[in-house]
């Protein structure tokens, strides 16, 4: 039995040529298999599904959704809070392992800096959807308009503008930057001309030079060093949508720090969902091995009892303030109409993490595949229950009320994964899921360190 | 180009008077014509441009044709509205009004301040029949079975009738009516029933009474004790009782002394939540209790101390009492009462229905004409109306719709509506109105004195010529021109209270005495007896305790709910003598043990697509002998359930001090100790930015929380003003209905009989407005004269502003209201407030302080070059409230009656600790206990 420091991050016996060939062959070499088909299957009717609700909601108004006075915020804000929230881990993987030197990051980060474009597609869709407007959504953009008219720069809806678009921005550069020394080794490897030719062109004339590979590098540092104070803000200002609000329950200042620890909570709960079943079905448990999916189990771990801090902080600061409003909140939370919601929170982000303490359980892939899941749904539902609680009872009872989603609300999350697994279904086809060129580079590290 | 310039030698020659004039008519050209170069471009251009004028025949332009007035109304500017005087009749007593037309069409309805039944303020009822005028699915043609036909067709018809009626004396003719006392009907009956001696007339007014009320002084009296009676609740005299009622309420004026209010009901109703004592028991119990405050003997406990109060202020003391008790007790009280009596009432008129029902089954019956009212719905179920009426060969209706009636009648004839019509009518105290026609019928109604003419052999006389021919015998003399115009334009007859009081005789029979649970049929506060069924703005208004809307419950008390195992939306079947009606329950706290309340007025099947199909029939129930309800009520589960769609899902205050009550006591002691209570507001200083000083005018509002009744004729009176849609049953149950002013209901204390208080809310145009911060467009804005902004076109409908306002007085257009079935038919485009934008769907809305009546005010105020004066500007609340308890206007001039108010020490703001600063605040409510009645 390998003891964790020892376990390697590559097994032994790879060389980079080795290393190149077996992330290449499963775009290159495999051919098109039942398993993937099905699956691009079933995530393109989600899409579709995702399609159909949304021209709905277009045609008809927002109103199709359930929400109402006073829960004006529904689905669609958790939804959108909730997809950006699992961004963060590949931001976080990508950007902030790379510079702490952490090299078990190296076959994970591709994949989990995908799944964040990826998340903030389909995050970036419901800020959109739900205004009452959308076909006036370019007003919170700041562009000189006709009438002189800015956004009105004190609301963090402006913000959440700057903070999301800066982040996919950052993100995709950084992703693709990345990628650019892989599509050289695709367009090199890869024998219908033109697949080649696609690749070349994505590749932007990559020759592989002492001087290409400088300035890859420099570059690559610059994105992170960008890409890392993002990880911390992006998610401090959505959260901020919520802390500058007057709403109890809301109106919280722990809240910046406990959704960036909920971030990267969920996020890395994401990243072992899709790895471990990526791993398993393309046969790269040699790059992706046991130590990865603890060490990932062991940030979730420390993030989770990050958030359980903050549930735990504004129970404690609700009943600190003897502030009525703020008591009612938290115990309407805890005994009202959404106590079940709250209950789930509880057991799926504060308990079920808790066996994350046992390495058996960390080591254990099925478990943490369950494990990872119940935690995206503990993560979600802790996006409810602060929108739609908070919101549903607030400072006048004649104004209390009750917030239902309706179908076209589930038929919009349904629909969103769809889009999600649909580009990744299609990364996975497409692109090398793990970053050729670090691995190669690691592999190599590992020889040089074994031979010394 | 201007010819002028061509005309006069004096151009021609180029004289330098030419000159000078020119540069005084055009100076920018006087330079081009002096400059021999440039003035010949000048010619050019002139002269090509002529030429080219021509050439503009060729292309062929969109043919519009523009339509002047041909002849322009007078005193018509357009843009300005103008107003008139008129009346509309509840149970067929006036209460005058005043209308604001725009460019010749109605759009919205005023109380008249020279009227006594109205005193400036209005009902319910009164600010929904602008929309009754305009409902789409009125009566339009004249209707013969199955046939359109015509009214000269109907007229051929009469003919032959009159000749029918002349040789036999009209002994098969029969006129049903509801309640008349317009002087002009009257007599037109009176001609018809002197040709024709052995007709007959008949009323049926459902909820007339047959002993009225006379009307009593309320604002002398030091003592009221109300038993089952709802002098502030809906009804002809509402406004006026109110009016005079919340004037001895008034803690600001220390000289009126408060009065004191005692109230035993069966029912919460809104006399009942102005009680400083309130007692809820059964019909049986307050018979009892009637019947001992008359003998004095065998009191209860709690009704000590209240004859005690009454008996100390006799002569300025009244009592009160329902149709329901007996005709001993209700004599004592018109005994007791007599010194505060200011009028007697007009009595019902015509003979009875049950006489009616006897002629028809008898056969007596030939022809009958039905004018307005719904006997087929409303009438007794032991009548069996709509059964009998097939035994009538000739049956005539004349209704404002197609209604059950007219299911069952063959000749149908539309009527005018009231606001369509030349007409008269007079107020519970006998003040005469003449009214008059806003607009020409819009579906060719006829009058009920265009048919009665026709009856009576002249067709061919308009209702205008009728009305004026009546008063013309009236009023004879030179001047009667004069005195026809100052009628029409006051909106009252001068000198006409009083009118004719012939003694009448009641015959009210006592409650039946029995066991078990009691029925107790009620009005609905917002349809009355069903009349109102198709109003989608009634249908949709919340009714005060319940909140519910489009649908009507049986409501029952929390014990009487726990014993027969009930909850809130539980099915039941409700059998009483031998009848059933199925209705879904809902626990009232406040209701009276053991009996249940049902409001008449629904489950209507032919009242158009409004009100077809809500609620249940509670008349189905009802029987001529204790038309208010009686005894022997069986409830049965059913095991269904019925959602309702409410507009208030919690009516405790759950310890937070929206609403603040002290005693009369504890003020005259502490007068800062009522409404100083709970986290004190910040103070002004309190804050990051710099403050904002309002110099000029500063708007703001304060809502006498002890004044207020909780009519509900705010959320309408706004809702006409301002265009706000209605969104329907199922809108409703998802919370999103869209009034921007709501009377919130709460209870307080013991469910059996708790404190019951009202607090109107609109938008509280916080000076620290928590919806301007975070809307990310900025389409929510703060005026320079304090008014919270809200810019539609603008909105993109993030909705954050809504979430982050306290009071969630803010409105989000969730679909297209604007489109949909209540909203849609063309027609409703005329009963569109001009001034007010219609808003699309995706954007939010809100009070605005009827910003449009402020702006209309300022330009007057400008154009006649003088300041604008404190009570100008009326947003359409506090014009239309009764009691008086909103009040709008410059909070920077001291001497205007709202910073009056605000200076009051019972002055405060909701929700003042968040520092939102509102401007709209509220005085808080006393209570006058009795020191004697506290002891037991």
């Amino acid at each position: 039995m390998n003891v964790p420091d020892e376990t390697p991050v590559v097994a032994p016996g790879y060389d980079s040529g080795s290393v190149t060939r077996k992330i290449t062959d499963v775009v290159l070499a495999r051919p098109l298999g039942r398993g993937w088909l099905a699956g691009f299957a079933f995530a393109f009717a989600l899409l579709m599904l995702l399609n159909f609700a949304i021209g709905w909601l277009l045609i008809r108004g927002v109103g199709i959704w359930g929400i109402n006075i006073p829960v004006a915020w529904g689905f669609a804000i958790v939804n959108f809070v909730w997809w950006i929230g699992i961004g963060h881990a590949g931001t976080f993987i990508s950007a902030i392992l790379l510079l702490l030197h952490q090299d078990w990051r190296t076959s994970i980060n591709r994949f989990a800096e995908a799944m964040t474009l990826f998340a903030v597609a389909c995050a970036g869709l419901f800020p959109l959807l739900h205004l009452g407007r959308p076909w006036v959504f370019y007003w919170l953009l700041p562009y000189p308009d006709t009438m002189g008219l800015w956004p009105q720069w004190r609301s963090p809806l402006v913000w959440d503008v700057f903070a999301v678009s800066t982040y996919a921005t950052v993100s995709l550069m950084f992703w693709y930057v990345g990628l650019i020394p892989d599509l050289a080794t695709m367009r090199d490897r890869s024998a219908p001309r033109p697949l080649q030719f696609i690749y070349g062109v994505m590749a932007l004339g990559w020759r592989g030079s002492a001087r290409h590979w400088k300035r890859f590098k420099m570059a690559y540092l610059l994105l992170a060093g960008l890409a890392t104070p993002l990880v911390l803000s992006v998610h401090s200002v959505v959260s901020l949508d919520f802390a500058v609000a007057i709403v109890p329950g809301w109106h919280s200042t722990i809240f910046p720090p406990y959704f960036v620890a909920g971030a990267i909570f969920s996020g890395f709960a994401m990243v072992l969902t899709l790895l471990i079943p990526v791993r398993k079905a393309y046969g790269l448990q040699d790059f992706i091995t046991i130590r990865h999916l603890e060490n990932c189990a062991k940030i979730m771990l420390a993030t989770g009892l990050m958030v359980a801090h903050g549930y735990i902080t504004e129970m404690f600061m609700s009943w600190y303030s003897d502030d009525k409003f703020d008591i009612y909140m938290t115990l309407n939370r805890m005994f009202g109409p959404y106590a079940p919601a709250w209950w789930l929170l509880m057991f799926c982000n504060v308990l079920v993490p808790q066996a994350l303490w046992f390495k058996s359980i960390r080591t254990n892939p099925a478990i943490l595949f369950v494990l990872a899941l119940l935690v995206n749904v503990g993560m979600w539902t802790e996006r409810y229950v602060i929108v739609v609680t908070s919101l549903h009872r607030d400072f006048l009872p004649s104004a209390w009320g009750i917030y239902h989603p309706t179908r076209w609300d589930w038929m919009t999350l349904i629909g969103s994964f769809g889009l999600f697994l649909s580009l990744l279904f299609l990364f996975l086809r497409l692109l090398p899921a793990i970053s050729i060129t670090e691995m190669g580079k690691l592999v190599l590290d590992k020889k040089e360190s074994r031979q010394q | 180009m201007n010819m002028n310039t061509w005309r006069s030698t004096d151009e021609l020659e180029d004289r330098p008077a030419f000159r000078d004039w020119l540069q005084r008519e055009f100076p920018p050209l006087a330079s081009e014509w002096t400059n021999e170069a440039s003035r010949r471009s000048f010619l050019k251009i002139m002269g090509a441009s002529f030429a080219l004028a021509g050439l503009n025949a060729c292309t062929r332009q969109a043919l519009e044709k523009v339509v002047p007035y041909v002849r322009q109304p007078e005193d018509l500017v357009p843009g300005q509205p103008l107003y008139f005087a008129s009346a509309l009749n509840l149970e067929g007593y006036a209460r005058g009004i005043l209308v604001e037309s725009h460019e010749g069409r109605p759009t919205k309805i005023e109380g008249n301040p020279e009227h006594p039944a109205s005193l400036g303020a209005s009902d319910v009822f009164m600010q929904a029949e602008i929309l009754a005028l305009y409902d789409p699915e009125r009566s339009k043609s004249v209707m013969n079975g199955l046939e359109v036909s015509t009214w000269d067709e109907f007229l051929a018809l009469v003919v032959q009738e009159r000749e029918k009626w002349k040789s036999n004396g009209g002994i098969g003719l029969r006129l049903l009516t509801g309640h008349i006392t317009s002087p002009t009907l009257l007599s037109q009956i009176e001609v018809l029933l002197q040709e024709f001696p052995n007709a007959k007339w008949h009323v049926h007014e459902p909820l007339a009474t047959k002993a009225p009320q006379p009307i009593y002084d309320v604002g002398k009296a030091e003592v009221i004790l109300a038993v089952e009676n709802d002098f502030l609740g809906p009804g002809p005299a509402q406004l006026k009782y109110a009016r005079d009622f919340a004037s001895r309420r008034r803690a600001d004026s220390g000289a009126t002394k408060f009065n004191r209010l005692y109230v035993a009901e069966s029912t919460p109703s809104m006399t009942g939540a102005r009680a400083d004592y309130r007692y809820a028991l059964g019909p049986r119990a307050l018979q009892e209790f009637g019947t001992a405050l008359a003998t004095e003997a065998s009191l209860p406990s709690w009704g000590v101390p209240i004859l005690a109060d009454l008996t100390r202020n006799k002569g300025r003391s009244l009592i009160l009492l329902g149709d329901s008790l007996s005709e001993e007790v209700r004599q004592f009280a018109r005994n007791w009462n007599r010194p505060l009596q200011i009028a007697q009432p007009l009595p019902s008129n015509g003979d009875s229905l049950s006489e009616f029902m006897q002629h028809v089954e008898a056969g007596k019956i030939e022809t009958l004409v039905i004018l307005g009212g719904n006997p087929a719905y409303d009438t007794p179920v032991d009548f069996k109306f709509a059964e009998k009426l097939a035994l009538v060969p000739l049956r005539i209706r004349l209704g404002l719709y197609e209604d059950e009636t007219s299911a069952l009648c063959q000749w149908r004839l539309p009527e005018a509506h009231p606001l369509e019509t030349w007409s008269d009518a007079r107020a519970f105290d006998g003040t005469a109105t003449i009214m008059q026609p806003l607009i020409e019928p819009l579906y060719g109604g006829k009058s009920a004195h265009e048919l009665m003419a026709a009856l009576a052999g002249n067709a061919v006389v308009s209702g205008y010529e009728i009305v004026r021919q009546y008063w013309h015998a009236q009023h004879a003399g030179d001047d009667f021109e004069k005195y026809w115009r100052k009628s029409l334009h006051d909106g009252v007859v001068a000198g006409s209270a009083g009118g004719k009081s012939s003694p009448f005789a009641p015959s009210v029979r006592a409650a039946a005495s029995g066991s078990g649970l009691e029925l107790v049929f009620r009005p609905s506060p917002s349809i009355r007896d069903g009349r109102f069924a198709n109003n989608a703005w009634l249908q949709e208004l919340p009714q005060p305790f319940t909140k519910i809307t489009w649908d009507n419950s049986a409501l029952i008390s929390p014990a009487t709910a726990k014993r027969l195992h009930l909850s809130n939306e539980d099915v039941v079947d409700l059998k009483y003598r031998g009848r059933l009606v199925r209705a879904p329950v809902w626990i009232l706290p406040g209701q009276a043990d053991d009996c249940v309340t049902v409001h008449l007025g629904y489950g209507r099947t032919h009242a158009g697509r409004v009100g077809n199909g809500v609620g249940f029939d509670a008349y189905a129930l009802r029987t001529s002998d204790a038309p208010w309800g009686g005894s022997g009520l069986e409830i049965v589960k059913t095991g269904l359930r019925h959602p309702f769609a409410t507009t208030q899902h919690h009516q405790s205050m759950e310890g937070r001090d929206q609403v603040r009550v002290g005693t009369l006591a504890e003020f005259q002691q502490h007068p800062a100790a009522v409404a100083q209570v709970g986290e004190p507001a910040p103070g002004g200083d309190e804050t990051l930015y710099v403050p904002i000083a309002y110099k000029g005018h500063a708007w703001g509002m304060a809502i006498d929380l002890g004044a207020c009744i909780g009519c509900n004729v705010c959320t309408i009176a706004c809702q006409a003003e301002n265009n706000i849609p209605v969104v329907g049953k199922e809108e409703v149950a998802r919370g999103r209905e869209m009034h921007w002013i709501r009377v919130d209901n709460y209870f307080e204390g013991a469910p059996e009989n708790p404190r019951i208080h009202f607090q109107p809310v609109p938008c509280m145009h916080c000076e620290n407005a928590p919806c301007e911060l975070v809307c990310p467009v900025g389409a929510t804005a703060h005026s320079s004269e304090g008014l919270n902004q809200m810019v539609y076109n603008r909105c993109v409908g993030t909705r954050y502003c809504s979430n982050n306002c306290p009071y969630k007085v803010r409105r989000f257009n969730f679909l297209e209201y604007d489109r949909n079935p209540f909203e849609s038919a063309p027609v409703l485009k005329l009963l569109r407030n001009p001034d007010v934008t219609v808003r699309t769907r995706g954007v939010m809305e809100k009070c605005t302080y009827c910003v449009q009546r402020i702006n209309r005010v300022r330009i007057e105020a400008e154009k006649q070059n003088r300041p604008i004066r404190d009570g100008e500007i009326i947003p359409a609340c506090a014009q239309a409230c009764p009691a008086e308890a909103i009040v709008f206007g410059d909070i920077n001039d001291p001497q205007s009656r709202v910073a009056k108010f605000k200076a009051s020490p019972l002055n405060y703001g909701l929700l003042a600790e968040l520092n939102t600063r509102p401007r709209t605040t509220y005085l808080a409510k006393l209570l006058n206990p009795n020191p004697e009645a506290e002891k037991t």
